[in-house]
């Protein structure tokens, strides 16, 4: 399957990433290859296997619901950028 | 042309856990900004999210009271976007595989029951909260509602007007209240809908365009969105014009919604299984034993009320829209207050005083009511007087018998006294006494009304009767 250069200016745009004309090119390339595998997988018969719907084979890991005391505001803001009144600060959204 | 409107709600509710769905910090409401919060729901780096069972089995709960199928084998999916609401550039959700599906609630509507499909329920984490910089410069960020659990109920587009639509979202708030899934306060954002509505040519079975409206947290407002977005949508298509597809905010106090600026281009959210939490896997036992744990829902209540009790309908649909009336009516039977007495103390003063104070809640046990109908039935207070109790009642949460006492509202029975107040009255009001001799049979009223004003209300009206009739008598004797 081809990936054109649209959907990984697309995709780099959800990811916001920023992809210079070749890299571009490296990624159509590969994003090709990876669908083309799995359209080789599909080329298989499955009809007999059950649907893998999560990579991890254990179940029901839970905590309790009780609470433990949350961390000192200050630690929580120590790596922030910029940071006003207590908040974590960010370019200004509208919505 | 006529135009048949079309509605879906998508419903967010906070869960009642103590802590957060994916970490130990508490869903307490308020806080300083931040400080409810851990390098989990910051989303700091190397920490992992361990699913809060808590939340699983209110899910279920929510699920099995609305009728929903429960899934054996279900996960966790994230969606992806950025928006600094939710610092991980994802949200913890539920994609193809949600924890409830196909379920349905039931409305009245106009007497008229009608079933609103649900589509799914699932669990996710409510994201943080903006706060737009004063100074305008940028925006600020709280993380403290950040990972508090959520379930999002989507109901089917089985609903045709605004009015089913307040009432189906009444009816969810009702039940998530009754199952003790969630406080659902609204003023707290803890439960709130989105509407999403279209319109389409009258008897077309083809979906219109829909606009969705975020966030509304009263049903109020999705009465009055709904109702605007109808006009606005109808505006668009006499005039031979498309609606278009888009997310609009409500505007309350405008009472009109605005395009949205888009978030993200399209709806584009990649989901994919969330590798860090594991799935999840509910034995039939489980789901039975929470359903068995399930409380009496409103419609039972209902039932009951109006079969068993004798309450009328409409009194019965009143108190069993809330669950804190409800149990506080149970209460009050319970220890002993008449059904219907209740019922109405509940309907008439009670209600006028909540709706005043602007609250759903009753500072007293229905304990207190089924006191104060006793001292009402023993003769010790008037019906007029409990009123005022009841008020005090409400205002300071004192116990009946100590507001009477305290305020010296008993029922003067005192033959003494009595006596000496009707004597007082005869001899202050000859002429309704005169009227009283020539046959005017009503000038005994007046009488009454004197004495009960002397005493505050307080005369036992049957004794002040018979003493009145006798002083009367005597007056009339030469």
């Amino acid at each position: 399957m081809k990936i054109t250069e649209e959907t990984v200016e697309y995709v780099a745009g959800l990811a916001r990433l920023l992809l210079s004309a070749d890299e571009k090119k490296m990624m159509s390339d590969q994003m090709g290859d990876i669908l083309e595998y799995m359209d080789k997988l599909n080329s298989l018969d499955t009809r007999d296997i059950l649907p893998m719907e999560h990579l991890e084979r254990a179940s029901n890991v839970f905590r309790e619901d009780s609470v433990v005391k949350s961390f000192d505001r200050d630690k929580i803001l120590a790596n922030a950028p910029d940071k006003e009144e207590g908040a974590f600060k960010v370019p200004r959204i509208v919505d | 042309m006529d135009y048949e409107v079309v509605i879906g709600l998508e419903i967010h509710v906070e869960l009642a856990t103590k802590s957060k769905i994916f970490c130990g910090c508490t869903t307490e409401f308020g806080g300083e900004v931040n400080t409810h919060c851990c390098p989990v729901c910051t989303s700091m780096p190397g920490t992992l999210p361990v699913m809060n069972e808590k939340a699983v089995e209110f899910a279920v709960k929510a699920g099995l009271a609305m009728n929903c199928e429960i899934a054996e084998f279900s996960k966790m999916d994230r969606k992806n976007y950025f928006y600094p609401d939710l610092p991980k550039a994802y949200q913890i959700s539920q994609f193809d595989l949600p924890i409830c599906k196909g379920g349905y609630v039931d409305i009245d509507i106009n007497g008229k029951m009608k079933r609103i499909g649900i589509t799914r329920i699932h669990i996710e984490e409510d994201a943080g909260k903006l706060i737009h910089d004063p100074h305008g410069k940028g925006s600020l960020v709280d993380y403290n509602r950040c990972g508090v659990p959520l379930i999002e109920i989507v109901s089917e587009p089985d609903m045709s007007s605004p009015e089913e639509a307040r009432k189906y979202f009444e009816k969810v708030r009702s039940i998530l209240q009754y199952t003790g899934v969630s406080d659902c306060r609204m003023q707290e954002g803890s439960i709130r809908a989105d509407v999403n509505l279209s319109l389409r040519p009258a008897g077309s079975t083809k979906l219109g365009t829909r606009t969705e409206m975020k966030n509304l947290n009263s049903f109020r407002s999705v009465f009055n969105a709904a109702e605007s977005e109808i006009k606005r949508q109808s505006g668009i298509l006499r005039q031979g014009g498309r609606v278009g597809q888009e997310t609009r905010r409500w505007d309350d106090d405008a009472g009109k919604s605005f395009p949205m600026r888009n978030k993200e281009e399209a709806h584009d959210y990649r989901y994919f299984p969330e590798p860090d939490l594991v799935p999840i896997i509910l034995t039939k036992e489980r789901i039975d034993a929470y359903r068995e744990s399930l409380p009496e829902l409103p419609w039972k209540r209902f039932a009951r009320y109006t079969e068993e009790m004798g309450i009328p309908g409409y009194d019965a649909g009143i108190i069993t829209a809330s669950v804190k009336t409800s149990d506080f009516f149970e209460e009050a039977v319970k220890y002993g207050a008449d059904a219907k007495t209740a019922a109405n103390w509940i309907m008439g003063d009670l209600m006028r005083l909540m709706n005043d104070a602007g609250t759903e809640d009753i500072p007293f046990g229905g304990k207190m009511l089924a006191e104060l109908a006793d001292l009402i039935g023993q003769g010790r207070i008037s019906n007029n007087i409990a009123k005022t109790v009841l008020s005090e009642m409400f205002a300071t949460g004192g116990t009946p018998s100590f507001i009477v006492k305290e305020k010296g509202l008993e029922v003067v029975s005192d033959r003494d006294e009595l006596a000496r107040i009707v004597d007082k009255v005869i001899s202050h009001n000859k002429k309704s006494v005169e009227d009283y001799m020539g046959g005017k049979e009503k000038a005994m009223g007046f009488l009454m009304g004197q004495v009960m004003r002397e005493t505050g209300g307080k005369a036992n009206p049957t004794m002040v009767k018979a003493m009145l009739a006798d002083g009367l008598k005597k007056a009339m004797e030469p």
